[in-house]
């Protein structure tokens, strides 16, 4: 700004008899004309100096450190590189909490895809222009609001007072739910308490991020290529299989990568609705936080990265990217 | 034997509604087997929605459509023998070239061998034979167009429906495309129903067409009937260009107030004072404007008695410096009286 006022002063002292020179700003923007590599590195600079060393500086110090070991007498971290760490995590209780949180978030990830596709099918390709906006809106309304506080008003309906108990027990079907918490993996004392609870407040948290790419993909498929199929024979259900599911393919893929990772790296939902068994992000911050054990909480945290790395490996010779 | 006076498709009074929209209103129509088809007008005429009557992607308000005899008003696409060409091609993205050709035989569950044969036989009808492997993003319009017309081919329907399947294409092959798909037609002796608002195209393909507007069918007939007698003045204004004279204009030409229509090229331009010979009507007025379209020049002549009439004229002895020098000029113009079209309405 100051640059600009102080050389246009100067342009005032040029007098009206001589050529008037361009102005700045017009010779910035020639000066810059000329140099689109400079151009680039303006507009990329501060971002990929944000992303390198913010970003994945402290992924390479959360690498680094998973390599370090906890010293158990003294309580520091010994700074030699060793796999002790991440030979701890194969301990029983320490896997048991990787195969819980991975289980977890496929059982999710599954329900929510399931769940996803009819409703983003309907917005994409059946809907009113109306009607798909209301519905939009639906979808995004939650995420106006505190993830926090959804969870704990989650907390209050699944309680044993709660919303849905009471409607199990007008419906007569209280043996229905004693029996469903009475299982072993998902039960628990309530809904509230249960992996039952937890696996149910996951998919409707995570549910908007699974809707939003798949009927994003639906929205690409023109209508005619449904007619076409119709037109050569196909049912709907084949149509469904051959022309509609392929294509929304890589939106279910992109779907299923937000739903899994965060459900990977969630905390908070198991430690309001969970019982003593840890999931990974709970790990990682009991880890890091109480016992001290920084290389231990960061071993746990490539778990979901490594995990994350295979899946988008497998995804991609599943050919989900090649639509994008 | 008697299937063949069975036509094709049968509309009888049928009307699609959309809301206050009569998009089709009370058509009623015969097309024969093995016809060459054309529905023409502009677009918003209702031709496309008749075709998607057809294929059954749509449901008529009422009225009933006959395929071969049967009553198809409410039967799903998948259970009509038609196939269409889609404007926009709607080649599945996702397959090669081969697979779109072999969908409908896929869905049929015919046996991998001879799906395989009958594809490349398809691709080699409309002229593809090395794109089997080929991914639809990697082929021009063109050729898209053709994987389009085989696979719609390939299940041997009835009757297909092509539904402006050239629109997006550039002129030459635009041309070529009409003279490939007459003989493939005629090879494979189906019915072929053609959707078009281009009237040379419309011309130069059907055995007959039908001329649409605002949702009913104007006139019916061969090309030489619709271009020499069109019957209402909507036909004469959209099917080739027409000179519509009334009213008063008329009557100092042929003595009555009856509108007519007269094709700019029945009319000779000659010098003003000519003799007029037995047998022709005369106009007399000036060149307000001349256009040299290389081919041919047209020009804009104003009628004393009121009016403006197009004339085309070859360019058979004349140069561009000639025609242009003609504007402002007086000239009489003479055309035959069986040239002269009367109009049933206005």
């Amino acid at each position: 700004m100051s640059t600009i006022s102080s050389s246009s002063g100067l342009q005032v002292g040029n007098g009206p008899g001589r050529p008037r020179r361009a102005s700045p700003t017009t010779r910035v923007s020639t000066f810059l004309y000329s140099r689109p590599g400079l151009i680039l590195l303006l507009l990329l600079g501060p971002p990929m100096a944000w992303m390198l060393i913010v970003y994945l500086g402290s992924l390479s110090a959360l690498l680094v450190n998973s390599f370090f070991s906890l010293d158990g007498y003294t309580g520091l971290v010994v700074r030699h590189f060793t796999l002790a760490t991440y030979r701890d995590l194969f301990t029983r209780s320490n896997f048991e909490i990787v195969q819980r949180t991975a289980g977890m978030a496929a059982a999710v990830t599954i329900t929510a895809a399931i769940l996803a596709f009819p409703l983003s099918l309907y917005i994409a390709q059946f809907a009113s222009r109306r009607a798909k906006s209301i519905l939009y809106l639906a979808v995004l309304l939650p995420l106006w609001s505190s993830y926090l506080v959804r969870v704990y008003a989650w907390k209050l309906i699944l309680a044993k007072e709660g919303i849905i108990s009471w409607f199990f027990g007008v419906l007569h079907l209280k043996g229905l739910l004693d029996w469903l918490l009475n299982l072993p993996v998902i039960g628990g004392p309530s809904l509230s308490v249960s992996n039952l609870g937890i696996f149910i407040v996951f998919v409707y948290v995570w549910l908007p991020y699974m809707i939003l790419p798949i009927q994003a993909a639906l929205e690409r498929v023109p209508k005619s290529l449904l007619e076409a199929s119709g037109d050569l024979g196909a049912k709907p259900i084949q149509t469904f299989r051959h022309v509609i599911l392929p294509l929304a393919f890589p939106g279910v893929v992109a779907g299923s990568i937000f739903s899994f990772s965060l459900t990977l790296g969630d905390f908070i939902v198991p430690t309001a609705l969970g019982n003593s068994s840890y999931f990974i992000g709970q790990a990682v911050l009991s880890h890091q936080g109480t016992s001290g054990n920084i290389p231990l909480a960061a071993a746990f945290t490539m778990i979901p990265i490594v995990i994350m790395i295979f899946y988008l490996i497998a995804a991609k010779r599943l050919g989900a990217f090649e639509a994008l | 034997m008697s299937e063949t006076q069975v036509p094709a498709v049968r509309f009888s009074g049928v009307s699609r509604h959309f809301g206050e929209i009569k998009a089709v209103d009370g058509v009623s129509l015969d097309i024969q087997d093995g016809e060459f088809f054309t529905m023409l007008g502009p677009s918003g005429s209702g031709k496309t929605t008749c075709l998607r009557l057809i294929a059954g992607f749509d449901r008529p308000t009422s009225g009933t459509i006959l395929l071969h005899g049967q009553d198809v008003g409410r039967l799903p696409p998948y259970e009509r023998d038609v196939n269409t060409v889609f404007q926009d091609y709607a080649l599945f993205p996702h397959m090669t070239v081969g697979e779109n050709v072999a969908y409908g035989l896929m869905i049929e569950r015919v046996p991998k061998v001879e799906r395989q044969k009958r594809v490349v036989e398809m691709l080699e009808l409309v002229r593809l034979s090395g794109m089997y492997g080929r991914k639809p993003s990697q082929l021009s319009g063109g050729q898209r167009q053709r994987v389009a017309l085989a696979r719609a081919l390939i299940k041997h329907p009835r009757v297909l429906l092509l539904d402006e399947p050239l629109g997006a294409l550039d002129l030459k092959l635009r041309q070529q495309m009409q003279i490939e798909l007459k003989v493939i037609q005629q090879r494979v002796g189906i019915t072929f129903i053609y959707v078009t608002h281009d009237q040379e195209e419309a011309l130069a393909m059907s055995d007959r067409l039908a001329v649409f507007n605002l949702g009913k069918i104007e006139q019916v007939g061969s090309p030489a009937e619709i271009y020499e007698h069109p019957a209402t003045p909507f036909v004469a204004g959209f099917v080739g260009v027409s000179n519509l004279i009334s009213g008063e204009t008329a009557r100092t030409i042929t003595g009555t107030t009856d509108t007519f229509s007269i094709r700019p090229e029945k009319i000779h331009l000659v010098d003003p004072g000519a003799e007029v010979p037995y047998g022709m009507y005369a106009a007399d007025g000036s060149v307000r404007d001349v256009v040299y379209l290389g081919l041919y020049t047209r020009y804009l002549v104003e009628l004393e008695q009121g009016g403006d009439l197009v004339v085309v004229q070859q360019n058979l002895n004349t140069t561009s410096m000639d025609v242009l020098a003609a504007r402002g000029r007086k000239v009489r113009l003479l055309w035959q009286h069986d040239h002269n079209r009367l109009l049933k309405d206005i």
